[in-house]
């Protein structure tokens, strides 16, 4: 990648235990512009609640977080998001009894000047977004509940992409689609890659991550085992890694 | 009650595993439009068309068996009756929206009333300020139920058992258990009484508080489906964790629901100081009950997330219409009770059976 540039995002030293037991071990990965930094690991390795601390939903123990370059604390999802930090949740969060609409501007309603919610500006703006991700959505007025899971994804996906985000991250965001959708989120990334977002991608599987990402860093209880440039490896160091938690020996030295 | 609230988290992450393994199914079924699917599907999106059809063919029931029911004297006065459990149902309304429940309102309304009369009419303030104090302390009790709750993080349900002891002693200390005489209200502070003056048309006669009800409710319906707020309020009941995440305050709006709450239940006890025209210590002891009624069989969710405060005042309106209607009818007070008990009971089977089609 091009690493002349500044980083987006650093994560130094990050630290988060639970109890004693510490869920994320002195931590350190960066992400710059128009990259995919793929988060590979077991259940319960660390990757998702590493990746909470920058998007607000946990507070870290130690370590620090930056932002181009610049110190930053993120204590909630709302100070995630005055740095452009958009997530995509493993579980949506979405709010099932509303719509696509109110779902996608929750915490972020448009309002006219009375503050009155802008209702149909706000349907209008979802249309015109998820014309962009999903062609064939047409179930503007039902709660999300009544939807598919690719179509929940979508709306979530819409969420997290409708308000400019400059770092993204994505929590499992192919679990519950078909091939079909998976591709066209293969796509979206791309594309939103090509517009100089950094992307954190967490995922299970190796072969996406090999062919979705420019690095993939791995982590085993809690600790990073390595970052490793997805060309320079094959799937098999990667899922060592993962279940042995040992470097490639070609790039340990 | 504790049974309704206790298997709410279970059932929610039951459900949440539910949603995925349905996923698959779900996108392939989608043309499964059989008449129970419209059915449930138009209730879910007009949740207040229940309430609505129940009131109109109770009304009809009790007009074709029950004598003297279809008359205006009659129909107002039911409406003169569900005031009170009415403004205090708008209440419930906002805090069952919430996934909570609020077992002290009918103390904070009691507490409200007597600090309104005995400031008005021993102390000799004008009324205007009294009001004010008294909706003042309202607000401030509510308040204390949402710290409770969001701060110090007990169950509503617990929080509102111990405010409502908490409150119930206040009230009785304050007034030293004397009640304050209409004839001494009328005397030094009329304009407490206000809600409970009519305005006739027709035969009809309609209590200033009855049209206050329904000015609240429409402002309460306002507030919900076209303000931020109101979204913010459906979004936490309906799931605290993606409100979160999607970065509403949800402490915050909280508070403000159970402040505004207390705010609504003072304002109720000014109403009932209209109706009853005195304030005793000992009224409305029932309201807390009746108010959880009215929201349930208006068809609002005890899970919350679900429901409509319209429907809630239609819910207020039907349990009057039921007990005026069998009492006009001859039927002793406790089959009245029981009629009550049983509308419950199916609403909250159909909101069930609603919640289960999500489809």
């Amino acid at each position: 990648m091009t690493n002349t540039q500044n980083p987006l995002v650093e994560l130094r030293n990050i630290e988060i235990a639970f109890g004693g037991i510490k869920a994320v071990d002195d931590v350190s990965v960066d992400l710059y512009p128009g990259e995919v930094v793929g988060l590979l690991g077991h259940n319960g390795a660390g990757k998702s609640t590493l990746i909470k601390c920058l998007s607000g939903a946990y507070k870290k123990d130690a370590g620090e977080v930056l932002i181009n370059g610049q110190s930053v604390e993120i204590n909630n999802p709302r100070d995630a998001r005055s740095y452009n930090i958009e997530t995509i949740y493993q579980t949506l969060a979405l709010a099932d009894n509303l719509d696509a609409a109110s779902n996608l501007f929750l915490g972020r309603e448009i309002v006219t000047k009375s503050g009155m919610l802008d209702e149909a500006k706000m349907e209008a703006e979802t249309r015109k977004i998820m014309a962009r991700l999903n062609p064939n959505f047409r179930k503007f007025n039902e709660p999300v509940s009544a939807l598919s899971g690719g179509q929940r994804q979508s709306v979530a996906i819409a969420r997290a992409v409708y308000f400019n985000a400059k770092i993204l991250i994505m929590d499992e965001p192919t679990a519950a689609l078909g091939p079909h959708e998976t591709q066209m989120v293969a796509e979206l990334i791309q594309e939103l890659k090509k517009q100089g977002l950094g992307i954190f991608l967490i995922d299970h599987d190796v072969h996406a991550v090999k062919q979705l990402c420019d690095r993939a860093a791995v982590m085993k209880n809690g600790q990073l085992v390595g970052v490793v440039k997805v060309d320079e490896v094959t799937e098999d160091d990667l899922l060592a890694m993962i279940i042995l938690g040992r470097k490639p020996e070609h790039l340990a030295a | 009650m504790s049974t309704q609230t206790e298997p709410k988290k279970p059932l929610n992450e039951f459900e949440a595993g539910l949603d995925k393994a349905d996923k698959a199914v779900a996108s392939f079924a989608q043309d499964d439009k059989t008449l129970t699917h419209v059915l449930r599907k138009f209730l879910r999106d007009y949740p207040t068309t229940i309430p609505a059809l129940v009131l109109i063919v109770s009304i009809l029931f009790f007009g074709a068996f029950a004598n003297n029911f279809m008359t205006p004297g009659t129909l107002s006065l039911v409406l003169k009756q569900v005031t009170v459990t009415g403004i205090v149902a708008v209440a419930q309304t906002l805090i069952i929206l919430t996934a909570g429940i609020d077992l002290s309102v009918g103390a904070i309304l009691v507490l409200s009333s007597i600090i309104m009369g005995k400031l008005s009419v021993d102390f000799g303030l004008p009324p205007f300020l009294a009001i004010s104090i008294g909706l003042f302390f309202g607000g401030l009790m509510g308040w204390f139920n949402g710290i409770l709750v969001t701060v110090i993080k007990l169950p509503p349900f617990i929080v509102t058992l111990g405010t409502l002891s908490i409150f119930t002693a206040l009230k009785l200390w304050y007034s030293a258990s004397q009640s304050i005489r209409g004839s001494d209200i009328r005397e030094t502070a009329p304009s407490l009484l206000f809600f409970g003056e009519r305005i006739s048309f027709g035969g009809f006669q309609i209590t200033y508080g009855v049209v206050a009800l329904l000015v609240l409710a429409g402002l309460v319906y306002y507030m919900l489906n076209h303000t931020a707020w109101g979204r913010h309020v459906m979004a936490i009941g309906d799931d605290p964790d993606a409100a979160m995440l999607s970065g509403i305050r949800i402490n915050r709006t909280l508070v403000s629901v159970y402040a505004f709450a207390g705010l609504i239940c003072a304002f109720g006890g000014w109403a009932a100081a209209g109706r009853v025209g005195s304030i005793s210590p000992i009224g409305f002891d029932d309201v807390n009950l009746q108010s959880i009624t009215a929201v349930v069989i208006g068809g609002t969710s005890l899970f919350g997330g679900r429901g409509s405060v319209i429907g809630s005042v239609l819910g207020a309106i039907i349990v009057g219409v039921f007990t005026t209607g069998l009492s006009l009818g001859g039927v002793d007070d406790y089959w009245q009770q029981f009629a009550a008990g049983c509308l419950v009971l199916v609403a909250v089977a159909l909101d069930q059976w609603l919640r289960r089609a999500t489809k």
